[in-house]
């Protein structure tokens, strides 16, 4: 019978029953082939519920680099006997399917161009395992076992994290080394060991780390300097308030057990929007983080703070809607949503970051440029980004890096100034005016106010009044163009043939998609666009190509009526491509699809 | 809200506070509310407050949500930072204004519909929070800026000018906030400024929150017959149970109020307010009480007025989340960054 055979380039798919523990074994492996130096790319696949439901998870394993989702998988471990029907069909031809031989196999289980590795593992835990709860636990660490000895990767590794995963309870690591040695043991002398397919030790992830995005958004607002959260629990936006409560416990504490930040769980998400503003009103560098059905309702302020120009950073961990949606799955759906949230004209700065390390700057980056043009900020992340783990080159700060808190008068220059403080004027004729905080000094109060203003920050009804400040926000809107991250290239046709155009994870399929395409002759230019309002260079990218295609992950092409909409694109030259059933987009997909689209006479 | 600033007459003759300031230093633009609206006497109540707390006006916080009511911090403190946030949503910008800055004064308005209708619930949870602030309901069981609605406050058979009954129950913003937990609940009348001025005063002094609900007649749509929050109704139908006077701890004037039934109760500052009661069995340190009292007062159809409760044990919101006495924002961002070093070091445990 057929057998893959591959060294370092192969998907592993674990199928489990959420609640049962997996978790920490499957990463556990994850672990493993990072510690031997490949490149992983793991992603979890779970349900919106604590336990009972079916819960997947693959790691890409891949020495040349791509770690984006490839589809399909060549050795999967299935646990769970409500989807292993559905398991069994998905494993690659030729692919190893590992199961608990316990109990005997369905004959409609049964395929006979795969490899069956029955090891039963119900049976092992049970005669060697006594407390119950612990035994369940370990029955994943069994499969892990039986792996190590189908990859030939020598159980020490194994060893080595488990020591690394309990620091503290030595205890349970005899437990864990025993459940390794049995399926390990097993798995040799009943199948040929290695399997075809093969993980050997390689130099490719020195000195990198392995970071979840929603991690870095949150240790970034730590380095930010920021100082005051209002938020409320919203899959999967809640990782970043763990994250970055977890390192003020480490970083912000002083000796005397004050804190030196406040989060404030909020009794709904139109509260946390109101706590933000409040507090970078007052001063504070303050931020939430949400996911859409958050942004809905925090709209209101979100208005309220582009009119009455307060700072306000906000992280959008994107998920599938619309409504609660898919609300465990992945999309990039809330572009429009986020560019104009509120009512009345509104637009607003967005970020998107594409990997762990730009999740870490643009979440510094969001508070300078949020306090700089005195708007909300969205950081556009994902459920892809922000939930899995990634490979990635260190975090770096630069220690002579200056935060940038904007125009703000302080005590000294406004018990010094001339002429009068008034709140909107345009002094430096870039549309930014400049603000104080309140209680700094008498003659810096003035009263913010989501009513019609002039420039003096007075109420008004007066049209023309009202309409020179809407003016000046545009002017600052545009400015501020020019401190927004740049776009990225990579140019392989220099002829301008075929454009393609994403942002944030897509970026990752996209490459590895744009490369299989060059071995088949086919030369594309890439575009990963990181921030909005547009810039020149976003423009140049579009008018230059025979043909553009647009990448999204939604239904109605977003990204492109963004593009559509800002730069007065003919709607007609921009191509556009859909991914959006809420699992991350494959590279295979887009090798396919836009093999479709891409029209000879482009090329 | 037009801005009409208050010509600047200075009188030689004022009296000046502690700081050099007289009562004008306290004032605000002029008032576009209705000729007699109660929210007005109100405003008069509070810069009358702050003026003889001696109070620096900037370093007011004057919040408020939407509504004629929310309207007033205009017209008083024009030198202090004003937010006129969005409706019903005073509470959680003042939470988020406190957390960066504790050193402030919050003095907020809100309106019956602000806080009892669309804002119930962030009411309900900036008290179980005690956020520091000063909350003043200016109540008048309607919507005035939207031409006279029923709010959630209007009391049962109370008639609107076009005389539909309301028939639901009404909510007690004091009721309400005694059973979230305030440390400070009042009551009181806009008409009464003798009971408003002491009662503000020592509300902005108390370190927790402090909520007073004034019953304030709009008298363009809820002053007629039939309402229960007209200024007929509630002169008629009020139940004082203490008169207080509220002693700033600078305000070494011994008062002579100390005879009859009086009882002292000292704030967290030293300053100290004087309970005459006039209800003998009334004690305000006694929160089943206070809401006993409001609700026997309720069902006879009146209106309780006085310091229904206070907590002597002041507790807030930065007690509970361990902050430093120094505001956050005070802080240098440099001062709150980790470094260098220290991502050098998480990188290594992610390796
Ligand atoms: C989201 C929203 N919905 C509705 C309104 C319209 N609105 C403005 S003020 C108000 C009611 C104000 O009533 P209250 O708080 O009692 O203040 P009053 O005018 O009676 O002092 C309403 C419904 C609004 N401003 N915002
Ligand atoms: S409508 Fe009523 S509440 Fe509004 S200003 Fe007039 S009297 Fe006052
Ligand atoms: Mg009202």
């Amino acid at each position: 019978m057929k057998q893959i055979e591959a060294t370092n380039e192969f998907v592993i798919r674990f199928a489990n029953i959420n609640g049962t523990g997996s978790a920490s074994a499957n990463g556990m492996l994850a672990k493993s082939f990072f510690k031997l130096g490949l490149p992983i790319g793991p992603k979890n696949i779970f349900p919106s519920n604590i336990q009972g439901l079916p819960t997947w998870y693959e790691v890409r394993v891949s020495e040349a680099g791509y770690t984006g989702r490839r589809g399909g998988s060549d050795v999967t471990v299935a646990m769970n006997p409500q989807t292993f029907k559905q398991d069994v069909e998905h494993l690659h031809p030729g692919g190893y399917l590992v199961y608990d031989s316990t109990k005997r196999l369905n004959e409609d289980h049964k395929r006979n161009d795969i490899n069956y590795i029955g090891v039963p593992i119900s049976e092992m835990a049970r005669d060697h395992f006594l407390n119950a709860k612990s035994r369940e636990m370990l029955k994943n660490v069994i499969y892990v076992g039986a792996l190590a000895a189908l990859f030939d990767i020598e159980l020490e590794v194994f060893y080595g994290l488990v020591r690394e995963q309990f620091p503290t309870k030595p205890k349970l690591h005899d437990g864990n080394f025993k459940a390794l040695d049995l399926g390990y043991n097993y798995t040799k002398e009943h199948y040929p060991c290695p399997c075809g397919i093969k993980v050997s030790k390689r130099e490719l992830v020195t000195s990198k780390i392995i970071l979840n995005g929603n991690e870095a958004l949150g240790l970034g607002a730590v380095y930010a300097g920021a100082t005051v959260v209002g938020w409320y629990p919203l899959t999967p936006s809640t990782s970043v308030i763990e994250s970055f409560s977890k390192y003020c416990n480490k970083f912000r504490k002083s000796k005397d057990g004050a804190q030196h930040y406040a989060i404030i769980q909020a009794e709904d998400e139109i509260a946390a929007a109101g706590m933000v503003v409040g507090a970078s009103w007052n001063g504070a560098r303050a931020f939430t983080a949400t996911s859409g059905p958050g942004i809905s309702l925090m709209s209101e302020f979100i208005g309220y703070a582009y009119y009455a120009e307060i700072p306000m950073v906000l992280f959008n961990i994107q998920r599938c809607g619309p409504s609660t949606g898919m609300p465990t799955r992945t999309q990039q759906s809330d572009l429009l949503l986020c560019a104009y949230a509120s009512h009345g004209d509104t637009k607003h700065i967005m970020l998107f970051p594409s990997s762990v390390k730009e999740c870490f700057e643009f979440s510094v980056r969001a508070f300078d440029l949020a306090d700089r043009y005195q708007t909300p900020v969205f950081v556009m992340s994902d459920l892809e980004l922000g939930m899995n783990d990634y490979v990635s080159a260190p975090l770096q700060w630069d220690e002579s890096y200056q935060h940038d808190r904007g125009k703000v008068l302080n005590h000294e220059t406004l018990d010094s100034m001339k002429d009068k403080f008034y709140r909107y004027l345009d002094i430096d004729d870039d549309g930014v005016p400049y603000r104080t905080y309140p209680g700094i000094h008498p003659s810096g109060a003035y009263f913010t106010r989501g009513s019609g203003h002039d420039k003096f920050g007075r109420y008004t009804e007066d049209g023309g009044l009202y309409q020179e400040n809407m003016e000046r926000i545009s002017k600052k809107f545009h400015t501020a163009i020019n401190h927004l991250p740049k776009p990225r290239k990579i140019i392989r046709d220099d002829s301008f043939g075929v454009g393609i155009v994403s942002i944030g994870t897509t970026s990752e399929p996209l490459h590895e998609a744009a490369e299989i395409l060059k071995t088949r002759g086919v030369q594309v230019n890439e575009m990963l666009i990181v921030s909005f309002p547009f810039g020149d260079e976003v423009r140049e990218f579009c008018e230059n190509h025979q043909q553009v295609i647009v990448i999204d992950q939604n239904r109605d092409a977003q990204l492109k009526t963004l593009l559509v909409n800002e730069l007065g694109l003919n709607p007609e030259s921009l191509d556009s491509i859909c991914s959006y059933d809420g699992n991350p987009v494959m590279a295979s997909f887009l090798v396919e699809s836009l093999s479709k689209k891409i029209k000879e006479n482009a090329l | 809200m037009s801005y009409i600033p208050k010509p600047k007459v200075s009188h030689p003759g004022l009296a000046k506070n502690k700081l050099g300031l007289t009562i004008r230093d306290y004032e605000g633009g002029l008032s576009t509310l209705c000729a007699g609206c109660g929210h007005d006497s109100i405003t008069a109540a509070i810069i009358k407050s702050c003026f003889e707390l001696s109070i620096e006006p900037h370093r007011v916080g004057k919040m408020s949500g939407i509504g004629c009511s929310s309207k007033t911090p205009g017209y008083f403190l024009s030198s202090a930072h004003g937010f006129n946030s969005v409706h019903g949503r005073m509470p959680s910008v003042t939470t988020g204004a406190n957390a960066a800055n504790r050193n402030l004064t919050y003095l907020a308005v809100s309106g019956d519909g602000d806080t009892a209708s669309i804002g119930i619930g962030q009411f309900a949870h900036v008290i179980r929070r005690k956020l520091n602030m000063l909350y003043i309901v200016e109540n008048n069981g309607c919507y005035g800026l939207t031409k006279g609605q029923f709010s959630a406050t209007a009391d049962v058979g109370s008639k609107s000018k076009r005389g539909v009954a309301n028939e639901m129950d009404p909510i007690d913003p004091a009721a309400f906030a005694l059973q979230m937990g305030a440390g400070f609940v009042a009551r009181s009348f806009s008409g009464d400024k003798d009971q408003l001025v002491p009662l503000i005063k020592a509300g902005l002094n108390y370190n927790g929150f402090a909520l007073i609900d004034v019953i304030s007649p709009c008298v363009t749509f809820n002053n007629h017959e039939g309402s229960t929050k007209s200024y007929a109704h509630v002169r008629s139908h009020e139940a004082e149970v203490n008169v207080v006077d509220f002693i700033p701890a600078r305000n070494e004037i011994a008062v002579d109020y100390a005879k009859g039934d009086a009882t002292q109760v000292t704030l967290h500052d030293g300053s100290t307010m004087m309970l005459r009661k006039l209800d003998q069995n009334y004690d305000p340190e006694n929160r089943l009480e206070a809401l006993k009292q409001i609700q026997t007062h309720q069902m006879k159809n009146e209106v309780i007025t006085g310091l229904l409760f206070l907590d002597p044990k002041e507790s807030e919101m930065h007690d509970m989340i361990s902050t430093p006495k120094k505001s956050l924002r005070e802080f240098e961002l440099a001062e709150l960054c980790p470094g260098k070093e220290a991502l050098e070091a998480l990188n290594k445990s992610w390796g």
